[in-house]
């Protein structure tokens, strides 16, 4: 069958039929480049195990009889003596969107060869990761140091907090970790012209990585911190 | 399509980057408000409309084609059954408790109604 006659026939399919057509055509089932089909598969496996993280949260979180202490107190910062509620996770929540940003920015600077533009969004959305991690880092230390809470137990309520805090944030932010280091190498890779043949999927594909991470910090935000 | 990439005019970038700037601010704006059901549902409305356009636009979700968007976004409809199997175990884990390590939290004699009904 011809390029066009495969078109033709896209255009009369509609819904479940593409579904059905996709995946009983004796070819490559999806028609993106691999390493995005297995970027997505990959980032499908890590939604279930953050989903498990949080789903583990929520059941401690129900079944304790102790009192949860109040994150919005718990993150506030003291603003020349005026204490702000979740300020530093607000902060972090506007860095990670707009790293999301710069990084999509990027992608497209990539389709459009112009790889100098690209690489330089994908050192920004870096720099943005290591600064999101740096202030994990100053929240860690000030939840370890001055309020005493551990993965075991804390002062302030149930003694779950601290588990589940260190477990699901820890997560994240070893991902975030491993995306500042990986949108490195890629971005380095990018300004070499490395990918001047093969094309620049590769930046669309880093950056799906980029935006899961981002998109986990969106469930976190909410039900950790806000709920 | 797939040839070319994921080419799309910047603007519909920066537009999405200000929504999710919007709704960002909107999500924080919740910690102002009183426990409630009306503060929850604000905070998922903010959470599923910000997830929604990450995965929609930013990670290209909306252009590909119907077979990768159902093998990505199908499976996890399972996890809602988790979700709801550990919401309902625990509140029974808590119901549990109340009754047999807490005796401080239970109004006195509530352990003696139990056991005038278990002899009936």
């Amino acid at each position: 069958m011809s390029q066009e006659a495969v078109s033709a026939g896209d255009a009369q399919q509609a819904g479940w039929e593409t579904i059905v057509n996709d995946w009983s055509a004796d070819k490559a089932t999806f028609r993106v480049p691999w390493g995005k089909a297995m970027m997505w598969i990959f980032l499908l496996s890590d939604t279930f195990i953050f989903t498990c993280f949080l789903t583990g949260y929520m059941n401690v979180r129900m079944s304790t009889t102790m009192p949860w202490p109040n994150p919005s107190e718990v993150f506030g910062l003291d603003v020349f003596g005026v204490s702000v509620p979740l300020l530093l996770i607000g902060i972090m929540t506007f860095d990670l969107i707009t790293s999301s940003g710069t990084m999509a920015l990027a992608v497209n600077f990539g389709y459009r060869r112009d790889r100098g533009r690209a690489a330089a969004l994908m050192f920004l959305t870096a720099a943005f990761g290591a600064i999101f991690v740096g202030m994990q880092a100053f929240e860690w230390t000030k939840l370890i140091t001055q309020e005493g809470i551990r993965p075991w137990g804390n002062p302030l309520g149930a003694s779950q907090f601290g588990a589940t805090f260190f477990m699901i944030t820890g997560f994240h932010g070893l991902h975030v970790s491993a995306g500042v280091v990986y949108l490195s190498i890629v971005a380095m890779k990018v300004l070499r012209g490395d990918y001047e043949k093969k094309g620049y999927e590769i930046v669309e594909i880093a950056g799906l990585y980029w935006h899961f991470v981002d998109l986990v910090w969106v469930f976190i935000f909410a039900f950790f911190y806000l709920w | 399509m797939a040839a070319d990439g994921q080419q799309h005019p910047l603007k519909i970038y920066f537009y999405i980057w200000g929504l999710l700037f919007l709704f960002s601010a909107a999500s924080y704006g919740t910690d102002f408000l009183p426990h409630g059901n009306f503060r929850q549902g604000l905070i998922l409305l903010f959470m599923i409309l910000k997830a929604g356009f990450i995965v929609g636009i930013f990670m290209h979700m909306a252009w590909e084609r119907l077979a990768l968007i159902y093998a990505i976004l199908g499976p996890p409809i399972v996890l809602l059954v988790l979700i709801g199997l550990m919401a309902i175990e625990g509140d029974y884990t808590e119901l549990k408790r109340l009754d047999f390590f807490s005796p401080a939290l239970v109004p006195a004699g509530h352990h003696a109604e139990h056991g005038a009904e278990a002899a009936h």
